[in-house]
């Protein structure tokens, strides 16, 4: 079986996989990493949104040996020294989480739309920009909340 | 997904010798499209070549030409600061392709490679007249485009980039389905001056088309009105769950009015 | 109100996990030596199985056992069962066929399970799968609801006549008849209730464990209500006896209704651990057999109509439904379109006579079962379309007509069983009038004319039954359980708390408004108190978290047995304080002795209620641990209305939601950014039934034509405006706490006024839900061409 190395929330991990094997089977299964979620087949809910190299993917999308050597940043690598990321604090402040499912790939996502579309990013734009990314429980209203307020914060 | 051998050469005399030597591989630029119709075990390829390893990417505008690599991902394409004043409406096309992770990966050459119907880029290959530059030779927009999700490259032919004339205005307003967000109707409207005007549908057939009586129409007279009332045939349009042909043959039209309207 | 109290605007206690990706789904664990489940389903919606040759499949690699429905069926698995038993007009009982867990010679829709393969890996397992060799002979199949009775029609079930399962009824005939008879206007509407697929976002999944040793099984399993799950696997399903089986509900990914049942997977796994010899077996549901496999919701073709006064005054109403449960009745099914459905058609209301039949058909289909809302969201599109179409052709404003029949005085008894406890239905509509500022609708619809487009106004005053529910009543009706919940209350030696509750939290923010009553009971903070649920070996029995149930039940019994701890922790104090019984008083956290200085912090006397150096043993015994089930002598009436306003282009039919005010009287609200929370989901939901979600099945094939997100368009973000939200309060006086329930009301209200509104945009009296793009434009197109031709 072919081996992949790549950095994960700033530690070089590497292990066995097949051609196959996923990122985010990668991350979950080989790494226990299983704070990103698996939500469709059809790479559209953005359960599974992790950074690699700095930008937003599907990590149900992404093959892990395409990831060799690149720098990958999951949810559980987003707080710092034990600080929580400032969305991270923005999603439990305005409530922009229900079941929590979905929440990983949210805030990921989140944290890419602001470091695109600046700290006053508007409303209509976060909608826009959450179009990769489904949430059941909460009709978006305080997710959306959540980014904007983050985003002031970052 | 069934298993495979991967591949990620960097120099594309490599890919093409591992597509050819492996006769049931396939080649992938992003496999926005080729990883989900994998896992779906609809395509179960014994090798992947992953064409991202060539660092064929970036935009280059010229005088009177753009070129586009195959490798360049939408998002690229969407944020480039020189494109956005050669050809702003190609940047928003690619802006609206699928959502901001897809943009992040998917790119030109294996969206065209793909030419699935509801694509958006065909659209605009056409309407701008574009050139395709593949690893054997230089086709256009019109003979490479064979209808659903066929196109001319043979299996050992890689897109390399793709070359754009900068039109003196061009404009795409898409209507997407409302479920998977792919155009269900897009129309692409390009003038590239002294009468020539090109106009292409995607998403509302079985593969990009251009509406020659609009292409006709605004030639007379580039504006919202010259298109009004030019009826689009409903006959071999696509009828799903979503739009039935009738619906497409409409949203042609008002599409192509707004296309018009916001061309820059 | 303490800082953490009822009341309070708390941040949730379990975000912390799931904001650092420290959440434990089902699929996050992993047991040592688990192997994988991959289930082979029906490709064909009616078939016969001639064969099934598993020869290939079992030699597969890594394969470690292939089973069929003759397995299960010679190891004595009995089928699902479906607890609710509805009887027909003439008396008979439902004609439910059986539901077995592997297919039994026949599959029934798309999707059916029809073998499972166990195997080292996951891909093993559904690589085997592909080897199996099933010889189908393939019947015509049933689709669509209104013409599953017809004659002809392929039967889904020997059982089932017509595929009917029962002729429902409820109200008076004969009187409402007569009603109509001497009615100045009626108003007729045929209605579709849309097919809708839950989609919660964790797809459902489990692992089934058999442990050899111990003779003990333990299934991890994405559920509503594991108590439930371990009664009916144990007491009818037979893998194991109830004592011999843990049922853990970790973290869940929503439910919505869809993870309150009980589906052949989970059974499976948990059965099939002990054929391979005691290891683990985990499945995971793809998307894709969400969407064929899980419970799906509403599906109703109904007639309905609503007889009017020269006034105004509605004199009766009366609708004909036929409901598709699909091709197995689930766990609930048979109760959706009956107890919840017909019972709450009174609307906010006053309607003398009501009168409604429910036929409940088979199809070869999904089952259909309780998705959030269940029945309450059908009736109140039923009644609020009547009501709005009814204002419009009597030329009356349609919120004068609805307060001209508002129930004023409460109690209310309606002619369908419930008896509404309290409400103020003025006060809501005048609330969310004014948050609408409809006054200035009309100068809003003539700027949006001018810039062509299409504005439309709708109103939705709903009420719904929840606290779900007393067991008597629902036993006389036909529940095959009782709809109470139990609480224990635990206090630690050193004053913290942990509540065991037999609700199951999934999203609800249990962990945060549970402890919220502890924190204003007892004086501690909330990071004092622990809730503990989902976990047969840890919690008593209770019944779990649906219809809008937790708060009013599920808390109440919290409360009761606060109660007991109160009058034990008292009898401490007194004690330890040498005061007599009655003379102490507990306030803010504080045990003192009325008229002195003496004083106990609660952390005092739980330390000494456990050190109980003191208690004298003829009197009391050590500790502080009490119980309690709290069984509902009603149902709640959470009420409200709800105003949207929407943008139609005409020329592609998209509708905007331009405004949407929500003004809800749910009692007493414990968490308000929660209860508000549960609101913007609940519309969001509703608006999906409206605007964008709808199952379509292929009608001759029943082949799942919107099987991915690819085809069945959930609502997105871009899809939603931003709420305004309003609250009245009108406390709920059969629970001590005045609480009503909040968790479906959005998705009952919602669709209706999205409806109300759209018709009035477009000027038709119906539109088909979902009203995607393509609908509208072709309403508007038909509503033009009407318009030109008059």
């Amino acid at each position: 079986m072919p081996t992949v190395s790549m950095k994960v929330n700033g530690d070089t991990v590497s292990g066995e996989v097949e051609g196959r094997t996923l990122l985010v089977e990668f991350l979950r299964d080989t790494l226990g990493l299983t704070g990103t979620h698996v939500g469709c087949d059809t790479s559209q809910c953005g359960a599974c949104v992790v950074h690699v190299d700095g930008k937003a993917v599907k990590a149900c999308t992404a093959l892990a040996l395409a990831c060799e050597g690149q720098s990958v940043t999951t949810i559980e690598g987003l707080a710092k020294n034990g600080a929580l990321h400032p969305m991270q604090e923005a999603f439990r402040e305005n409530h922009g989480l229900q079941c929590g499912f979905c929440t990983p790939g949210m805030i990921m996502s989140a944290v890419d739309i602001v470091k695109r579309n600046g700290k006053k990013v508007k409303e209509a734009t976060i909608r826009a920009e959450l179009d990769g990314n489904i949430c059941r429980c909460t009709g978006y209203h305080n997710i959306v909340k959540a980014i904007q307020d983050g985003a002031s914060k970052m | 997904m069934h298993d495979f051998n991967y591949h990620r050469p960097t120099k594309a005399a490599d890919a093409q010798k591992l597509i050819k030597k492996h006769k049931d591989g396939a080649l992938m630029s992003g496999g926005m499209t080729l990883v989900p119709t994998m896992k779906q075990r609809l395509a179960a390829p014994s090798d992947i070549i992953d064409l991202t390893g060539l660092g064929n990417s970036g935009v280059k505008v010229l005088k009177t030409k753009v070129t586009v690599h195959a490798g360049t991902t939408h998002a690229e394409v969407a944020t480039d600061k020189d494109l956005k004043k050669a050809i702003p409406s190609l940047c928003a096309l690619a802006g609206g392709i699928g959502d901001p992770h897809v943009r992040n990966c998917g790119t030109i050459g294996g969206s065209i490679a793909n030419n699935d119907p509801a694509a958006d880029y065909p659209a605009a290959l056409v309407a701008l007249d574009a050139t395709v530059v593949t690893s054997k030779r230089k086709l256009s927009a019109d003979k490479f485009f064979k209808g659903m999700f066929e196109t001319a490259l043979s299996r050992d032919e890689i897109v390399m980039a793709v070359e754009f004339p900068i039109p003196d205005k061009s404009g795409y307003a898409k209507f997407p389905n409302p479920a998977s967000r792919y155009a269900m109707v897009g129309v692409y409207v390009a003038d590239h001056g002294k009468g020539n005007v090109r106009v292409a549908v995607t998403g509302a057939g079985a593969g990009v088309f251009r509406q020659k009586a609009m292409e006709k129409a605004l030639s007379a007279d580039f504006s919202a009105n010259a298109v009004s009332g030019i009826a689009t045939k409903a006959d071999d349009l696509n009828e799903d769950i979503h739009a039935s042909a009738e619906y497409r043959a409409h949203l042609v039209g008002v599409m192509a009015k707004r296309a018009v309207a916001g061309a820059k | 109100m303490s800082d953490t109290g009822i009341g309070a605007r708390v941040a949730r206690k379990e975000d912390h996990r799931f904001i650092t990706g420290n959440g434990r789904y089902t699929d996050d664990i992993n047991l040592p030596k688990q192997a994988y489940a991959y289930f082979l389903r029906s490709p064909h919606a009616h078939a016969e199985i001639k064969k099934i040759d598993t020869k290939k499949a079992q030699k597969a690699d890594g394969v470690l056992g292939v089973f069929t429905g003759d397995d299960t069926s010679a190891d004595g698995i009995g089928g699902l069962i479906c607890g609710w038993m509805i009887h027909s007009k003439d008396g008979s009982p439902m004609k439910a066929g059986p539901h077995p867990v592997l297919a039994q010679g026949k599959v029934r829709y798309v999707g059916d399970h029809v073998a499972v393969v166990v195997a080292e890996t996951y891909q093993q397992a559904k690589s085997a799968a592909e080897l199996i060799n099933v010889s189908y002979k393939e019947l015509d199949a049933v689709v669509e609801t209104a013409k599953a009775q017809s004659r002809g029609a392929p039967k889904v079930h020997d059982e089932a006549a017509r595929n009917t399962i029962f002729e429902w009824e409820l109200g008076d005939k004969a009187a409402t008849d007569a009603a109509f008879d001497k009615a100045a206007h009626v108003t007729k509407l045929d209605i579709v209730n849309n097919r809708l697929i839950p989609n919660a976002i964790e797809p459902r999944a489990a692992i089934g464990s058999y442990d050899r040793g111990e003779d003990h099984f333990t299934l991890y399993t994405t559920s509503q209500n594991p108590h439930v799950a371990r009664l009916v696997i144990a007491a009818f399903v037979g893998v194991a006896p109830e004592h011999k089986l843990r049922v853990i509900a970790p973290d869940v990914g929503g439910g919505f209704g869809s993870k309150i049942f009980i589906y052949a997977e989970e059974v499976v796994c948990l059965w099939a651990s002990k054929k391979i010899g005691g290891r683990p077996v985990k499945w995971t549901g793809e998307r894709s057999e969400s969407f064929m496999a899980d419970a799906h919701g509403r599906d109703h073709v109904t007639k309905a109509e609503l007889a009017l006064d020269g006034e105004g005054k509605i004199l009766g109403l009366r609708a004909k439904t036929i409901a598709n449960l699909g091709a197995y009745m689930s766990t609930f099914s048979s109760s959706v379109p009956t107890y919840l459905y017909a019972t709450l058609l009174s609307g906010q209301y006053n309607i003398a006579n009501i009168y409604c039949e429910v036929d409940a058909v088979y199809t070869n289909t999904a089952p259909v079962d309780a998705y959030r809302g269940a029945g309450r969201p059908e009736a109140t599109f039923v009644v609020e379309r009547l009501v709005e179409t009814a204002a419009r052709e009597m030329n009356i404003d349609p919120a004068e007509l609805r307060r001209r029949n508002f129930v004023k005085e409460f109690p209310h008894q309606t002619p369908v069983i419930m008896c509404y406890d309290a409400g103020d239905y003025d006060a809501s509509l005048d609330k969310a009038l004014e948050l609408a500022d409809y006054s200035g609708f009309d100068a809003r619809r003539k700027s949006s004319e001018k810039k062509g487009k299409l504005r439309g106004i709708g109103f939705s005053n709903y009420i719904e039954a929840c606290g779900i529910a007393p067991s008597a009543a629902v036993g006389s009706l036909g529940a095959g359980v009782g709809l109470w919940e139990s609480a224990e209350v635990r206090v630690n030696p050193t004053g913290n708390v942990e509540i065991l509750t037999g609700s199951h939290s999934h999203g609800q923010g249990h962990e945060t408004t549970f402890a919220q009553l502890v924190s204003d009971r007892l004086g501690i903070g909330i990071d004092q108190v622990q809730i503990v649920h989902g976990d047969t070996d840890k919690v008593q029995f209770g019944m779990g978290t649906y219809g809008s149930r937790s708060g009013a039940v599920g808390m109440t019994a919290i409360d009761k047995a606060l109660d007991k701890i109160e009058a034990k922790a008292k009898k401490v104090a007194a004690h330890m304080m040498e005061a007599s019984e009655g003379d102490i008083e507990f306030k803010e956290g504080s045990f003192t002795v009325k008229g002195t200085d003496k004083a106990m912090a609660f952390g005092e006397v739980a330390l000494a209620a456990y050190v109980a150096h003191y208690a004298p043993t003829d009197d009391f015994e050590p500790g502080l641990k009490e119980g309690a089930f709290h069984d509902p002598s009603n149902f709640t009436f959470p009420a409200g209305c709800h105003i949207c306003e929407v943008e139609i282009d005409p020329d592609t039919g998209v509708t905007e939601i331009v405004n949407w005010t929500a003004v809800d009287d749910f009692g007493t609200v414990i968490n308000p950014m929660i209860v508000e929370g549960q609101v913007h989901g609940g519309i969001a939901q509703g608006v999906g039934q409206a605007l964008t979600e709808g199952c379509v099945y292929d009608t001759d094939s029943g082949q799942l034509l919107t099987g991915s997100y690819m085809d069945y368009c959930m609502p997105r973000a871009g899809d939603l405006p931003s709420f305004q939200l309003g609250f009245t309060e009108t406390k709920c006086p059969s629970n001590p706490l005045g609480l009503k329930g909040c968790g479906e009301a959005g998705a009952i209200a919602a669709p209706a006024a999205l409806m109300n509104a759209i018709t009035d945009a477009v000027g038709v009296n119906d539109i088909a839900m979902p009203a995607s793009p393509q609908t509208v434009w072709q309403a508007v197109q038909s509503a033009s061409s009407k318009q030109a031709a008059e």
